[in-house]
């Protein structure tokens, strides 16, 4: 089948003497030949394809983190009479006479937050797979900046040790929930997790941040800078633009997080009062006066809402890809597509008050914000539509990945609908602060980015290691992943209705939460049952890298510009020039055309029988 | 590729003259004409200007909170009940002890911002003729300008800082001169807190540009541009550099006018 499409060689062979390069395609061309040793190639290295590999196992590991940490507060909300003696050994003073001690039970909440939401599904997630992906699928040697990319990486490595020994000091981690609201969060007189964890938490952060940024002005400037000839806006793959806008997201909203730490700190050692008045503590009044705890909710949701898009754009750009790939059909309203996580760029920036519509804003302003809020259903329901329309009677191939792709659909619809009745401020006053919030944004961005991701390793793991993830083994784990993602989820929306509010430790004292305490004990099961149906895919994705199967050069028969590199591409990713591109990348079963699939590299002179009207004339 | 399917077309030459398109935002070149630095050095200022419009946001919106002096501007005198009015907090000039300047030393430091930002155009355009000489000794008036107005700065705080000197009657009945981060003789305690803040995060700014220029000026005696045959890191300094101009222009007004 794949023998009447030219290879990348013979594609290569017919224009690569006429063509003149251009400098930064010869950017790094020569280094692939180098003996390297051990360090400046898998330590500190400046190939995009190690960076990203980095960023991926430093993912997996604080993933496993995450998920330790929810079990451990699921076990206390399921159980709250059990006596968790058996944890000492882990935990040590923080199970007291075999319970959960109460501030740690809030630090686990708080880091479990912190850890899924920045280190797993925005650095784990973009890390891996815009490193990995631009340069591949634009076809370029590297990133723009190599040195710059590995900095992005180091600077995310320091903040992760930062973070991770927060978890070993005696005051025990950040514990003011992930937004550290001020007051809570700027006194340590407070809680004790906002003392020193406090302090490590925000350090942690503004590396982190200082990590984004390199690394998105990297992403941007490949994107704009190093495409290959012939590789239009128009001609990326939905990928490509679903990365290029997340990295715009992070590039314009974590510099406000990054005030709004910097703020938070000065409050915090230096007796400013930005944040803080008119505060009783312990029957003692505090001295500051004229700040204003609203105000840090403005700036920290000004990041915080367009970081939910920098967390699932990804993984639409993604499932797009995929979908396409393994439906055998064009991805359905590729312009809408992009028309729509344009839309959803733009939006993100102008909705963040929907998260304070109870902290006494002015009622008038909250029904602004709700009319924008309600507007991002529409592209999100263009894309949804896109991805069913292109699932439609597609010649559809269930791989691992696919199935994690249409289940991220689902996700995607289940908690989208959710936030339609969440964006709502009058019906958010019942709302807000309940589980059915817990539940709404666990299923829309937790879980659906955390599906991308897994359907994005699934997929690209023969290019990343030149082997095949065992297929069965995926099945498992997606069908054990996707029913304990519902099992949890669902309930709890009942959960929230019936009123229990978030961060609680334990309901026992009320009454009326006393009939839900089965439901309560289902959730827990079905959330630790979920989480350990994971070490199937660690045990896969480890296992396969060392004796999976070996892979093909395109596995998936895909059109992308990554699957024209060899098997296991080198540092410079071609070992000649690189190709061109000549086609869209969804060219899959075009009518007249051999094969149900046309890599992007092939020029329409070659594809005559299936040329359109108007590529026939490009072909002339 | 089987030719057997090409029964609509002749494929004669055609494989050989097909060329990929090549319009601006076609790929295999640089659609703004500039190279990655200096976009990426565009992108990170995009960033910081973020960065400091959230500071300015967070000015604007907790003096908005507080009242604003009504009564004569005669009669004005420093009290933690009102927002003062900048031309009687920044009124002094090193030299002239006691004469009453409203904002003529702030008008110098900005003004030998400007100037700066002039002697960069002139070592950047100066980098584009390929001439040494030149990008040297506009650098290093550039180094002097941006030294002379952090100094300036430094003045500016420590006055700030030790206070007029008749002080203010503070809320708990003691007289309190000058400022520190939790209490100031001017006004509200947020009214220092922002200053020192907010200028000193933009001298933080000018300190690393003097930094950057330092170390462009030796690289360019060094002659290391010159081997590299263009002076493209003195530019993208530049960008930077009037950058951190154009947000003491915003911070002036917002602390100095409005």
């Amino acid at each position: 089948m794949a023998a009447n499409i030219p290879t990348n060689a013979q594609a290569q062979g017919g224009i690569g003497v006429s063509v003149p390069h251009t400098e930064h395609e010869d950017h790094l061309h020569h280094d692939e030949h180098h003996e390297q040793s051990f360090i400046s190639k898998y330590v500190f290295s400046t190939d995009h394809k190690v960076i990203a590999k980095q960023f991926l196992i430093t993912g997996i590991f604080w993933a496993i983190l995450g998920g330790t940490l929810s079990s451990l507060f699921r076990l206390q909300l399921g159980w709250p009479e059990a006596t968790l003696e058996w944890l000492t050994p882990v935990l040590g003073k923080w199970v007291e006479a075999g319970k959960l001690n109460p501030e740690f039970y809030l630090a686990l909440v708080t880091m479990h937050g912190t850890i899924m939401v920045f280190f797993v599904l925005t650095a784990g997630l973009s890390g891996t797979f815009s490193n990995f992906l631009i340069p591949l699928q634009i076809g370029a040697r590297d990133m723009a900046s190599g040195f710059m990319n590995m900095l992005s990486y180091w600077f995310f490595f320091i903040s992760s040790v930062i973070m991770f020994s927060s978890l070993f000091i005696e005051t025990g981690p950040a514990a003011a929930g992930w937004t550290i609201y001020p007051p809570l969060s700027a006194l340590p007189q407070a809680i004790p997790g906002s003392g020193a964890g406090m302090t490590l938490w925000l350090v942690s952060m503004a590396l982190f941040i200082v990590s984004q940024l390199l690394g998105g002005v990297n992403y941007i400037t490949t994107i704009i800078n190093l495409r290959t000839r012939g590789m239009s806006m128009s001609k990326l793959p939905l990928t490509i633009w679903s990365f290029f806008l997340t990295a715009v997201l992070g590039l314009l909203a974590f510099p406000v997080l990054f005030s709004a730490a910097l703020l938070l700190i000065f409050d915090r050692s230096f007796g400013t009062s930005f944040f803080l008045s008119d505060i009783y503590i312990a029957g003692q009044a505090l001295p500051n006066t004229g700040g204003s705890p609203i105000l840090f909710q403005h700036l920290f949701w000004f990041l915080g809402h367009p970081e939910v898009y920098i967390v699932i754009m990804p993984a639409m750009g993604m499932v797009s890809e995929i979908m396409a790939t393994n439906a055998r059909k064009p991805i359905f309203g590729y312009r809408a597509m992009i028309g729509s996580l344009l839309g959803i760029s733009l939006l993100s920036f102008v909705v963040w008050a929907h998260h304070m519509f109870v902290t006494g804003m002015n009622p008038f302003l909250g029904s602004v914000f709700m009319f924008l809020t309600l507007i991002i259903a529409v592209p999100s329901a263009v894309k949804t539509f896109n991805w069913l329309a292109t699932l439609w009677r597609g010649n559809i191939r269930f791989t691992t990945a696919m199935l994690f792709s249409i289940g991220f659909v689902s996700l995607f619809v289940s908690g989208g609908l959710t936030g339609i009745i969440l964006g709502n401020a009058a019906l958010d006053i019942q709302m807000h602060n309940t589980y059915f919030v817990v539940a709404h944004f666990h299923l829309v961005m937790g879980s659906s980015a955390f599906f991308g991701l897994f359907a994005g390793v699934y997929h690209w793991f023969p290019k990343m290691f030149g082997r095949m993830m065992d297929e069965k083994l995926g099945y498992i784990h997606f069908w054990l992943t996707f029913l304990g993602v519902y099992l949890v989820f669902l309930p709890m929306h009942y959960v929230g209705i019936a009123g229990f509010p978030r961060r609680y430790y334990s309901w026992t004292g009320f009454d009326t939460f006393s009939q839900f305490a089965d439901l309560n004990k289902f959730i827990s099961v079905a959330a630790i049952l979920a989480f350990f149906a994971q070490f199937v895919f660690i045990f896969n994705f480890f296992y396969s890298i060392f004796r999976g199967r070996r892979a093909t050069e395109n596995p998936w028969q895909s059109n992308t510009l990554e699957w024209t590199t060899p098997v296991v591409p080198g540092h410079g990713n071609w070992p000649g020039a690189i190709p061109a591109v000549y086609r869209w990348p969804y060219d899959y079963s075009k009518p007249g055309a051999e094969t149900d699939f046309i890599p992007q590299n092939v020029p329409f002179s070659q594809t005559q029988s299936s040329n359109m009207p108007y590529e026939r004339e490009m072909a002339d | 590729m089987s030719t057997s399917s090409s029964t609509l077309a002749p494929t004669t030459n055609s494989v050989e003259l097909e060329q990929p398109r090549s319009g601006t935002w076609d790929g295999g070149n640089e659609p703004f004409k500039a190279s990655y630095g200096k976009l990426m050095m565009w992108f990170f200022l995009l960033s910081d200007a973020f960065t400091f419009a959230a500071f300015l946001t967070t000015y604007g919106m907790i003096r908005h909170r507080n009242p604003v002096y009504v009564g004569d501007v005669k009669d004005f005198e420093f009290s933690t009940a009102y927002w003062p009015i900048p031309e009687k907090v920044f009124n002094a000039f090193p030299g002239f002890h006691g004469v009453d300047l409203p904002l003529a030393f702030v008008a110098l430091m900005t003004m030998i911002l400007i100037f700066s930002s002039v002697t960069m155009v002139l070592a950047v355009e100066a980098g584009h003729r390929m001439d040494k000489n030149d990008v040297q000794k506009w650098l290093l008036w550039t180094i002097l300008f941006g030294a002379t107005f952090l100094s300036s700065q430094a003045w500016e705080w420590s006055h700030f800082i030790g206070g007029h000197e008749e002080g203010t009657l503070m809320s708990d009945g003691t007289m309190f001169h000058g400022a520190n981060l939790a209490m100031n003789q001017y006004g509200p305690v947020l009214f220092g807190d922002l200053f020192f803040f907010i200028t000193g995060f933009h001298g933080t700014h000018v300190f690393s540009g003097v930094c950057l220029l330092v170390w462009a000026f030796i690289a360019t005696t060094n002659g290391t541009f010159e081997k590299r045959g263009h002076y493209e890191m003195v530019e993208k300094i530049g960008l930077y550099w009037h950058f951190v101009d154009l947000v003491w222009v915003f911070v002036f007004t917002f602390f100095y006018l409005v």
